[in-house]
């Protein structure tokens, strides 16, 4: 970059400066932007294209700066006067832009006039000020003193070295590593738990689950993987006319478990029906539709959730506080996939810490569990190495057609040793 | 079979009756039960087993891709495909399927994650109907769908992972905050049901909020790319398998790492890790052909299978927890 900057700055074949006028004061040796583009396009033989494009460049990296808005980093092919940078401030010579320097030449802004800093620069300022407050008097000091001494140039070298130093400051400004602080400021603020704490979680879970895995503690009546006999998958298919014990002991770890098997479910409905609030499981049903559903179909059920369980006097209106229903009507004027999330949490939690341990004390709960099978252990078969016939199950595709009865030994017949 | 044998021992010491005795027995004859059976699978694996996962309902089946650009879905229980789908692409790294079994989603070095639709009738061109739902700019190296066939959770080399609509194939959001490519990702089993977490070559976990596409934690404890991360099943915690040959158990609420599963004598990276129903098991497919099955809550491997003879890439507990799959690149798979 430096040799184009350079070839413009040549007296002979580089760019024709001229004396501009910057307002009243007369500014010498600065060119406009339309000058450097036809210079550019003509020393290289490009187009204005990227004439343009490469003058940005040049304007971004400071290696060229603007007079008039010496904050907007932008080449315009226009009238508008640009100077070079001196070569002191060129990033190439890598002179460490340093804390100190940049807080001397905030603290000069501020004393010339007081509020001119930007924003950006305000904070960096304060934060500066309690990074380095033991030197600040040095700061100020000498942020004076370089003001005095530039009052004593002239008024045009004085605005030049103010833009200088201000497109200077604008790219080179030391970044204090923004996103990094975000993200640690952002883990300071989180709630953690003692690790002891979750430790215990994790042993309570395990504990609680371990009759429930198979791995662990056997099923009953066996695992199929190892028996062949899929009585154990027939006993716990999604609807059967009586549940294992296992499997209603279940549902009374979480909440999440009862929603998430679909007896459970349908059991849980039946005495939310009883109780007359079963107007809230079906909002939550209906709800997880539109989460997880199409997106072209998103408008029209939030329509028909609005009509049956939101509007006044809707059939099975349900109970949300005010502040929550006001922000869900809002959100419904714009539907869209998690416009019902904050209505659906709250009768959510609403029916977890609500109905859900009711039901668990329930007679009908404690009738269902009172009533669950508990399969008994298959016996052992006396040969042990003769395989069963296993018999895939319906695939889903399918949709309803019953399943082909594949043979399953197909490929063990030839083999030896299978078979006793 | 000879690794199922392996799996029971463990159970066996506990005192529990369930091991048939003959497991010791098993063992020498089951090399030759199981080779019998998967032999035809064998010819018909013309590369390395890469992925699979297990459909939840219809617990004995499961889908698994190969190297060769076929998607297989196979009757794990009585061996039999049901259906395979050939990709135009040939080198598939991911692959999903869909929750309600209708739909697998895939995809590779192609950059792309196509949804086919399944469907028994075995004249029909599955790959014509295929519809190609995400776009990255480098290969897809895993994905998943969300709690619905709806929405498709992709993370590629290119070192994003993005949501993406199946049926318009639209971007719902998208994550960046990793360095380099990310290699894996798991949704979280939680009750709102909105956060994942997403493992990359940068060595970092990262857990993400799918709605805002914010990155809420992340974890930088790994020496080495992290090739799979798994939630706990109680959606607290998860862990992490990595080339460093350690497997590492990270809490969310505690914010920090809190289990180191490692051992001296381990030396060869960890491709794959899946947690057992209750959580209590920590299963790990190793690159030395071996899979090593950790106590979580104590820390110390309570036993070691053999049975692959070369790296085993990818493991999975079923749903119901009854069995654990591995796949690898001996070209076959076990359970």
């Amino acid at each position: 970059m430096e040799k184009v900057l350079v070839a413009m700055q040549d007296p002979d074949m580089g760019m024709k400066m001229r004396n501009q006028r910057l307002l009243i004061t007369v500014i010498p040796h600065a060119m406009t932007g339309h000058d450097i583009i036809t210079w550019l396009i003509q020393k290289y033989h490009i187009c204005e294209e990227e004439a343009l494009h490469l003058g940005e460049m040049l304007v971004k990296y400071g290696y060229i700066y603007p007079l008039r808005e010496p904050r907007c980093l932008v080449l315009r092919p226009d009238e508008s006067p640009y100077r070079f940078q001196t070569p002191y401030f060129w990033t190439s010579t890598r002179w460490p832009a340093s804390e100190l320097d940049y807080a001397i030449y905030m603290a000069k802004k501020n004393i010339r006039k007081q509020g001119e800093l930007m924003e950006y620069e305000k904070e960096r300022y304060s934060l500066l000020h309690k990074r380095i407050n033991h030197t600040w008097d040095f700061v100020v000091m000498q942020a004076r003193e370089q003001l005095r001494a530039s009052k004593q140039r002239r008024k045009a070298d004085r605005i030049v070295l103010e833009c200088q130093e201000q497109a200077y400051w604008l790219i080179n400004r030391p970044t204090p590593t923004t996103t990094k602080i975000e993200t640690s400021r952002r883990a300071l603020g989180r709630n953690r738990v003692k690790s002891s704490v979750c430790l215990e979680g994790f042993v309570k879970y395990s504990e609680q689950y371990q009759s429930h895995d198979p791995i662990m503690q056997g099923c009953l009546p066996s695992n199929p993987w190892i028996s062949d006999d899929i009585a154990y998958w027939t006993m716990n298919s999604e609807i059967v006319p009586v549940p294992t014990r296992l499997r209603v002991e279940r549902w009374s770890f979480s909440f999440m478990e009862l929603l998430s098997d679909a007896m459970g479910r349908r059991e849980f409905m039946t005495y939310l029906e009883k109780e007359f609030s079963a107007e809230n499981l079906h909002f939550w049903q209906a709800c997880e539709e539109i989460r997880h559903g199409e997106s072209s179909k998103i408008v029209e059920k939030v329509e028909d959730v609005y009509k049956n369980f939101l509007a006044p006097g809707a059939a099975r209106w349900v109970n949300i506080d005010s502040k929550t229903m006001d922000k869900t009507l809002e959100g419904i004027k714009q539907p869209h996939r998690f416009v019902m999330d904050d209505a659906q949490m709250h009768i959510y939690f609403l029916m977890k810490k609500d109905s859900y341990p009711r039901y668990l004390k329930s007679d009908l709960y404690k009738n269902m569990l009172a009533k669950a099978v508990v399969p008994q252990e298959t016996k052992k078969s006396v040969f042990p190495f003769m395989r069963r016939q296993r018999h895939s199950s319906p695939s889903p595709a399918q949709a309803g057609a019953p399943a082909a009865e594949e043979d399953g030994r197909a490929g063990t017949n030839s083999a030896a040793g299978s078979h006793f | 079979m000879a690794t199922k044998s392996c799996a029971w021992t463990g159970a066996r010491t506990r005192g529990e009756s369930s091991v048939p005795h003959r497991s010791g027995f098993f063992l020498l004859l089951c090399r030759f039960y199981l080779l019998p059976i998967l032999k035809p699978v064998l010819y018909s694996l013309l590369f390395s087993c890469l992925l699979k996962e297990w459909i939840s309902q219809f617990l004995n089946v499961c889908c698994l891709l190969m190297q060769d650009g076929k998607v297989i879905v196979w009757d794990a229980f009585t061996t039999n495909k049901e259906h395979a789908v050939t990709m135009p692409c040939t080198w598939v790294m991911a692959c999903a399927y869909a929750p309600s079994g209708c739909a697998v989603a895939c995809g590779g070095l192609d950059n792309k994650c196509s949804v086919y639709p399944l469907s028994l009738d075995k004249n029909e061109n599955l790959a014509a109907k295929k519809k190609s739902v995400a776009m990255h700019t480098n290969y897809l190296s895993a994905c998943s769908f969300t709690n619905s066939d709806m929405q498709i959770l992709t993370s590629s080399g290119d070192g994003t992972c993005a949501l993406w609509d199946v049926e318009s194939g639209q971007l719902l959001q998208s994550f960046h905050g990793h360095a380099a490519d990310v290699l894996c990702l798991d949704l979280a089993p939680s009750e709102t049901g909105n956060t994942f977490v997403s493992g990359g070559c940068d060595k970092k976990a990262n857990v993400w909020d799918m709605r805002s596409g914010q990155c809420i934690q992340s974890f930088e404890t790994h020496e080495s790319d992290i090739n799979s991360v798994r939630y706990y099943p109680s959606g607290d915690a998860f862990a992490s398998g990595s080339d460093d040959a350690t497997c590492r158990l990270y809490d969310l609420r505690a914010d920090r790492e809190v289990a180191i599963y490692s051992k001296e004598s381990i030396i060869f990276g960890v491709s794959s890790v899946d947690f057992s129903l209750s959580g209590r098991l920590l299963f790990g497919g190793y690159n030395d052909y071996t899979i090593n099955v950790w106590d979580v809550l104590k820390g110390t491997r309570v036993s070691i299978l053999f049975g692959h003879e070369n790296r085993v890439s990818t493991l999975r507990v079923s749903p119901d927890g009854t069995a654990f799959c591995t796949g690898s690149w001996d070209h076959t798979l076990r359970v």
